[in-house]
């Protein structure tokens, strides 16, 4: 694509590891439907504020997510009686996030063997 | 990343365009509650959100996909910049259409009669067999279009061959589907048994004609119609099989009708009707060509047996070749004859793309007129690329700012060529409707009444194709060089050089230019070329013939079914040629055996004082007043005379000027005598010349003047089974046929009569001679136009640059004239280049139409001098326009501008 201006990658895989945030973008929707602005909020809370999600980066994410069809879109109103696109989870994306999961358990467990070593 | 969402992306942009929104939305209404200001709420949403654009470009180019995005974006933008200036696109898509609509036009005659295979099972197996070693010339009768082969000839390959799995002979004839009045004629072929079987081809109703219809001697066969035939005769009634046909007064019973797409093996030509070969005898009679000996008629095809190749079978025909001549001697050959004869060799031909007589005669003038038609696209070209050059320099700071700002060149040069490309395009999808239509039109110049042409004009993949690389090339030819030209100015130099600048850079012009040279060039080339046509053709119409050509009226006769007995058809003949004479508008008439240029020739050697002539002699047998009707002067001597010339009386000759300056020169003819050397055992009857007659043309206006002799009419005692009979008559030409079809009517109903003026008959010898002169004419015009348009674009955009210049020079004393002159000057002097590089490529192009022209060199000074004078006064007339505009700036005027 020689004609766009050049950028450098979207911040998204500045801070957290390649596909984390969509791993927890699909453990966010396990409880139910959400919006963006929710999931966002919904990742920092429970990682008690260590993990800082720029909502910029949140979007193309889900949009990606919905490509694969991990996710689902619809329009709703927000608890404050906003329209807003929500998300949830389809069988498929369940499926990746067991997958996913457990993927994430084994990396976790090799990182620490290494930096923990018995 | 799929292509139902590339296709659906802007509404996707817009669907998360509104979920952003919702996202700030949500995140105000949380900071407000949370205690901030509605704008510092806001505020701070937007920051915690980020670059929503970019998000959004994000998202969008995970939609995309990129190439195709990029070519959307110029394609769209160069439809909006031609929409800008509707005028400029139509001139453009005009001129492209007009040239790409001839060059393909030409292409798809040249494809249909030269490059596509006969529409037939495996075309590339099959080879046609004919003489391939002639020493010495074939001697005999000539008969059919094409002639290559004997009966007996024929049954000695079909007996002999082993090349062939199997293999056929036919033979072309039209067959009158009248009888009696004046004729109405189908295209038929004669086919020998497996005509079909070896082609291939089924029939789409009924039956094809197989071996056992073929028999010899068969009295009733069976025919097969083609599918044209089937419709334009029958309507396509299905009940036609079964149904009788008459032709040539025969009844044959329809078997079968051919698919649509076969028509024969002749390109160019349409079989309405095939019967087996069996039933020449039936239409020919006595003349038959099957069993009169040395009668050479037919054409032969074979399919190759599988590892043959028409190589191997040609040198395999080869070696039959002494045993087939030695066995099939004609009787009738004198020994000379015979030893060539013998001597003869067979050989194979590819014949994938079949046989064809249009072919013969139209394919180099068609790679010609393709020549033509490109350099007309060429020309074309290079005005649009000049028209091009303008409006990219008028857009040269638009593009310098975008170079400037960081757009890569390439890029600026893509979007600067999707503009050439949709011109292209459009300008190729014109012409290729055009084509169609110019195909058509040209295969109905080809055609006449007598020669119904048939080309088959599909589209197939080769016109297709021709098409668009010529949509390509042209978009390149005329977009490359303006974009890279514009694009590879430093932004710098292109930003200054609109704001102020007095007199504009000699080298910002070369190669506009330079394309004005070109253009002058090969448009004197075309204009040259047509010139030649033009008066080649002009020549070979004013050319003299040695007879009038105009008020005269060839009428054929067939008198076969008349049952006038052998003892008294000279006499019926000549009460033929008395009845009509005698008609209201008709002042003279008579019979003749041959129509001058009408394609057909009787010659022999002939023996004078016991020496034979190496020379053949055209020779003719007329009746009294022949001379008179064809207005061709006897010098000396007396006209033949029913009374005194009688088969009882000496035999006597009319020889013309050039047959007594070869045979008797410097001497005077008349009371000399000759014989014709006819084959031992035949009598030699002695000749005596009684006139000399003024030279003519015998078969060709491009030929010169040759010996002609002249007998008597009356004094043929076998006279054949067709009559010719020339009128001079003095009305209308339709009340005069009407007049002759009543007489002959009321003289006997079965003769079949047939039309045609000498004037027609010459116009149709010389049809390729004026589709030259026509469309080289066209095209050289067309040519000559552009190049002028081009020069006026040129002059009229150098002015125009030029304003501030000539303001000063005017300012400071130059006066109109000058300025006029200093404009013309320039203009004469790209006109002289494109002159002098025109005349020295004329020479060059011209040389290879050497063939088609008659009566001038291809390097005829006349031609090109008026070509060059013709086209230089165009063009001078098309700069003086800009120069007159120049000559009448108004210096202050000029000067404050800018």
């Amino acid at each position: 694509m020689p004609a766009m201006p050049k950028r450098g990658n979207p911040p998204i895989q500045g801070e957290m590891l390649q596909g984390t945030l969509d791993l927890l973008i699909l453990k966010t929707l396990v409880v139910g439907p959400a919006h963006g602005h929710t999931i966002a909020y919904a990742i920092e809370h429970r990682s008690e504020d260590v993990l800082q999600v720029e909502h910029g980066s949140l979007y193309p994410a889900l949009h990606r997510l919905e490509d694969r069809g991990w996710i689902a879109s619809f329009w709703g109103t927000s608890e404050n009686n906003r329209k807003a696109r929500y998300y949830r989870l389809t069988p498929k994306g369940r499926k990746q996030l067991t997958a996913q999961t457990s993927r994430w358990d084994e990396i976790v467990r090799a990182v620490n063997r290494i930096l923990r070593p018995a | 990343m799929s292509l139902r969402r590339f296709f659906r992306r802007s509404r996707w942009d817009d669907e998360r365009a509104r979920e952003l929104e919702a996202h700030l939305a949500i995140e105000r209404d949380e900071n407000v509650a949370r205690g901030m200001t509605p704008d510092e709420a806001w505020d701070a949403a937007r920051r915690k959100l980020g670059n929503a654009t970019l998000v959004r470009e994000e998202i969008y180019r995970m939609n995309t996909i990129a190439v195709l995005e990029t070519v959307w974006q110029d394609l769209r933008h160069g439809v909006r910049l031609l929409r800008l200036n509707p005028a400029f696109a139509l001139v453009a898509i005009l001129s492209l259409a007009l040239g790409v609509g001839a060059n393909t036009a030409i292409f798809q005659l040249l494809d249909a009669v030269r490059l596509r295979t006969l529409p037939v099972q495996n075309p590339r197996q099959l080879a046609e067999v004919r003489i391939a070693v002639a020493k010495g010339g074939r001697t005999g009768h000539f008969t059919s279009r094409r002639p290559m082969l004997t009966y007996p000839i024929w049954e000695q390959i079909r007996d002999r061959q082993q090349a062939f799995s199997s293999a056929f002979v036919w033979a072309a004839n039209d067959f009158n589907l009248t009888t009696g009045g004046e004729g109405r004629y189908a295209q038929g072929l004669w086919v020998s048994g497996d005509f079909f079987q070896t082609l291939g081809v089924a029939a789409l109703a009924g039956r094809v004609l197989t071996r056992e219809d073929d028999r010899p001697g068969c009295a009733a066969p069976p025919a097969v119609i083609s599918s044209g035939f089937w419709q334009r005769e029958y309507g396509g009634e299905p009940s036609i099989l079964g149904r009788q046909i008459l032709l040539d007064g025969h009844a044959y019973a329809v078997a079968g009708v051919t698919p649509p797409s076969f028509f024969g093996v002749e390109v160019g030509r349409a079989f309405d009707v095939a019967i087996p070969l069996c039933a020449e005898p039936l239409s020919l009679g006595a003349d038959s060509a099957i069993t009169r000996p040395a009668s050479w008629f037919l054409a032969m095809f074979g399919r190759l047996k599988p590892g043959w190749t028409v190589e191997s079978a040609g040198a395999h025909l080869a070696t039959l070749s002494a045993a087939i001549f030695a066995g099939t001697v004609p009787s009738d050959y004198r020994a000379d004859d015979a030893e060539h004869y013998r001597a003869f060799k067979l050989g194979a031909f590819a014949a994938d793309t079949g046989v064809s007589n249009l072919r013969r005669d139209y394919e180099s003038p068609l790679w010609l007129l393709l020549g033509t038609t490109g350099l007309v696209l060429v020309i074309a070209c290079a005005n649009l690329a000049n028209l091009m050059l303008a409006r990219a320099t008028a857009r040269e700071r638009e593009v310098a700012v975008r170079l400037a700002i960081g757009a890569s060149r390439w890029r600026v040069v893509r979007q600067l060529l999707a503009e050439s490309l949709l011109l292209a395009v459009a300008g190729a999808a014109a012409g290729a409707l055009i084509a169609r239509w110019l195909s058509a039109f040209l295969v109905g110049l080809l055609a006449t009444d007598r020669d119904p042409i048939f080309v088959a004009l599909a589209i197939d993949w080769r016109v297709f194709a021709f098409t668009a690389a010529l949509a390509v090339l042209t978009c390149a030819v005329f977009g490359l060089a303006p974009a890279i030209r514009v694009t590879g100015l430093s932004p710098g130099a292109a930003m200054k050089a609109g704001s102020r600048g007095s007199t504009d850079a000699r080298e910002r012009f070369g190669l506009r230019r330079a394309l004005v040279v070109a253009q002058v060039a090969l448009s004197l080339v075309l204009v040259a070329g047509a010139l030649l046509f033009v008066r080649s053709f002009r020549n070979l119409m004013t050319v003299d013939a040695g007879f009038r050509q105009d008020g005269v009226l060839m009428v054929r006769m067939d008198l076969t079914h008349t049952g006038v007995p052998a003892g008294r058809q000279i006499a019926f003949r000549q009460e033929i040629v008395d009845r009509l004479a005698a008609l209201p508008g008709v002042t003279s008439a008579a019979q003749t055996r041959m129509v001058p240029t009408g394609g057909g020739f009787w010659n022999e050697n002939i023996v004078v004082a016991g020496k034979v002539l190496p020379d053949y002699i055209n020779l003719n047998v007329v009746s009294p007043g022949y001379f008179k009707t064809l207005g061709m002067p006897i010098l000396n001597g007396r006209d033949f005379d029913v009374r005194l010339d009688t088969p009882a009386s000496e035999n006597v000759v009319i020889v013309n000027q050039a047959f007594a300056r070869k045979v008797w020169p410097d001497q005077n003819p008349i009371g000399e005598a000759f014989q014709i050397d006819e084959p031992p055992g035949v009598p030699r009857p002695v000749f005596r010349v009684i006139a000399i007659v003024k030279d003519s043309k015998y078969d060709d206006l491009r030929e010169t003047f040759g010996p002609i002799g002249f007998f008597a009419a009356a004094q043929n005692p076998k006279p054949r089974p067709e009559l010719r009979v020339a009128l001079r008559y003095e009305a209308p030409t339709a009340a005069v046929t009407a007049a002759v079809t009543g007489a002959m009517a009321a003289l006997d109903r079965s003769i079949e009569l047939q039309f045609q003026t000498l004037e027609a008959q010459i116009r149709n010898s010389l049809l390729r001679e004026r589709l030259m002169a026509t469309l080289s004419g066209i095209f050289g015009a067309l040519a000559g136009l552009i190049a002028a348009i081009g020069l006026y674009g040129v002059m009229s955009y150098m002015v125009a640059r030029r304003r501030n210049e000539i303001g000063i020079r005017m300012a400071l004393g130059a006066g109109r004239a000058d300025v006029l002159r200093m404009v013309l000057r320039e203009a004469g002097g790209l006109l002289a280049a494109g002159l002098a590089i025109g005349l020295v490529l004329a020479v060059a192009a011209s040389t290879t139409a050497q063939s088609l022209l008659f009566g001038l060199k291809p390097w005829d000074p006349a031609t090109l001098a008026l070509g060059a004078i013709g086209l230089g006064a165009v063009a001078m007339l098309a700069s003086y326009l800009p120069a007159l505009r120049a000559s009448r700036l108004e210096p202050t005027e000029a000067l404050r501008e800018e």
